[in-house]
């Protein structure tokens, strides 16, 4: 693992108001973990002696060969599953179930079709009685800030794909969480839409500063994003190597793709990606191959 | 409302224009005119039609029905016979609802009461009939338990199979969120489960209106029907006893008013379950 983080303050809390509810305030401490399925001769690790922190009030983004177990790290950091080995700490205490300190939001729209958008987001304050007048100002605020004060009303089989998945993130910032896990949250929209999310997200990112751990398999939208970025390896996976990602925010697409720095991280972490999908290849994963041949494309054309 | 009230006329307007209505009053009007000729063959022909020339004529049929709306007694049959479709019916929602959803909920009480469940759905509502007869103390609480079982069985697996789809990322997220059992049972089960409770209300209600003519043709219509005869009884002891009085046209009549009533019922358990449903509709 990499030690060169730079030493840097935790940013100060939002204008909105978070109360840390731990003591760290979500740090997470990933360490030694392992998560096997199916035993003995039928026995499947998936997760295999994996190391990393989640740094406090930073945005770190996962990255790693598709099939590699991304999607298995998510439930055991959400703790939908346990793990068979290792373990999992968020601010000093160890994850023993899903908790209000991390919130997961998934890949497809899990909202709630039979209620509005306003009702879906409220749904976190009310499950614990908190419909109080300033978590609904901080309904409406979010409501602004993503875009569809104009749909508060509407059910979400009538917003569109974009929409949903800003209901779904505001959502999941009403409550204030520790830490927020999102899990390919903008897989399956089309280019143009995915684009105008990142930017909503990044928008939301640099005003709350929540501690997030961001899964992806696009290295554009990790670079945009990311603090911190962890290039995981080949199934069983593990951490493969930490990329930091200093580039200034506010953030803006054009920038990236004209930074010199960002592409520096791109060709290093496209090359990293390029050996794990050799070795995942080797091993008979048909996955692997699009990545190989796509990659040999692009070093013809450069 | 002006604005709302053009655009429900323009619907109605273009559903006129349409092929499927086209389509629609060709098929009716061809079935009565096939109908009407078969059943006068022997009078216009001289050749009796198969099977058609036993059926009173449509025209016929129609002058019975304007003659029995005029009665009261018709009107008391049909009467009878909707209390009852929608006591058994009333019923098989209180009871079968909660049951699927504790089903559903309780791998526990799943194991214990769905082997007996499954064993009792295969047997046929009308096989219940003389059972229930020697079971309760009235006639009428007869025909009632038999209704009930006719929608109960299909309110309770639609319930069970609805509760039992809903999507496990949305327990996870409300989990997540902070629900607590209850929260989640309130908010997430019980509007998940809706829209298969109201396509089993709306399967439920129809089977209802099946057998509660039948139950009615087989127990004599109810202590009703033993004591005012012809005058009460609901619609099926009234065909019956239109059929042991002979009078073919009043068969036929009886007949339509049943797939009135039932395609009424339906009908509005529809309109009341999308109302219950918004999000199913609104798009």
């Amino acid at each position: 693992m990499n030690m060169q983080q730079k030493p840097q303050s935790a940013p100060s809390a939002s204008l909105l108001g978070s109360v840390p509810r731990t003591a760290a305030g979500g740090e997470i401490t990933v360490a030694n973990l392992s998560k096997t399925y199916g035993a003995g001769e039928f026995a499947k690790p998936v997760v295999q002696n994996c190391s990393f922190t989640i740094e406090r009030g930073k945005l770190t983004v996962m990255i790693g060969p598709s099939g590699c177990g991304k999607s298995t790290l998510i439930r055991l950091l959400a703790g939908f599953e346990r793990p068979s080995g290792g373990t999992i700490t968020i601010g000093g205490k160890p994850i023993t179930g899903p908790g209000l300190d991390r919130l997961v939001v998934f890949q497809e729209t899990a909202l709630f079709p039979w209620m509005s958008t306003y009702d879906n987001i409220m749904f976190g304050p009310r499950a614990r009685g908190e419909d109080t007048p300033e978590t609904r100002a901080f309904a409406e605020a979010l409501l602004q800030k993503v875009g569809l004060d104009g749909f508060r009303k509407k059910y979400p089989s009538q917003l569109s794909g974009g929409m949903q998945r800003r209901a779904e993130l505001a959502r999941s910032m009403i409550n204030k969480p520790d830490v927020m896990i999102l899990d390919e949250p903008f897989r399956g929209l089309d280019a143009m839409t995915k684009r105008l999310m990142q930017e909503y997200y990044a928008n939301l990112y640099e005003e709350f500063r929540r501690t997030t751990f961001f899964v992806t398999t696009d290295i554009d939208e990790a670079i945009y994003l990311a603090d911190r970025i962890l290039i995981m390896s080949n199934i069983p996976t593990q951490v493969r190597e930490v990329i930091d990602v200093d580039l200034p925010r506010p953030r803006h697409v054009e920038d990236i793709t004209e930074n010199d720095a960002a592409n520096a991280i791109k060709m290093k972490a496209l090359g990293l990606l390029h050996e794990e999908a050799m070795k995942s290849f080797a091993r008979g994963s048909k996955a692997a191959a699009d990545f190989i041949d796509a990659y040999a494309r692009r070093m013809v054309k450069d | 409302m002006a604005a709302a009230g053009r655009a429900v006329s323009s619907k109605v307007a273009s559903f006129i224009l349409g092929d499927d209505f086209w389509r629609g009053v060709v098929s009716i009007a061809a079935f009565l005119v096939f109908w009407e000729i078969g059943s006068r063959s022997q009078a216009w022909f001289g050749f009796a039609f198969p099977w058609v020339s036993q059926v009173p004529a449509p025209t016929a049929v129609l002058q019975e029905m304007f003659k029995l709306v005029q009665e009261p007694s018709f009107w008391n049959s049909a009467l009878l016979s909707t209390v009852r479709v929608f006591e058994g019916f009333f019923a098989a929602m209180a009871i079968g609802i909660p049951l699927g959803l504790a089903m559903a909920v309780s791998r526990t009480f799943y194991g214990i009461t769905f082997p007996v469940f499954e064993v009792l759905r295969p047997i046929p509502p009308l096989a219940w009939v003389p059972a229930s007869i020697i079971f309760w103390p009235t006639q009428e609480l007869s025909i009632a338990f038999v209704t009930f079982l006719g929608a109960f069985f299909t309110i309770v697996i639609n319930v069970i199979g609805g509760a039992q789809a809903i999507d496990v990322r949305y327990f996870q997220a409300a989990r997540s969120m902070g629900s607590s059992t209850w929260d989640i049972f309130r908010r997430i089960i019980l509007p998940g489960t809706l829209p298969s409770i109201v396509v089993g209300a709306t399967v439920g209600v129809g089977i209802t209106w099946a057998v509660v003519v039948a139950a009615e043709m087989i127990s004599g219509g109810g202590s009703a029907g033993s004591m005012g005869g012809a005058a009460g009884g609901g619609l099926g002891f009234f065909i019956w006893n239109s059929y042991v009085g002979g009078s073919y046209t009043q068969i036929v009549a009886g007949m339509i008013s049943i797939g009135i009533a039932g395609y009424i019922s339906s009908a509005a358990l529809r309109k009341i379950g999308q109302w219950m449903t918004p999000w199913l509709s609104e798009n």
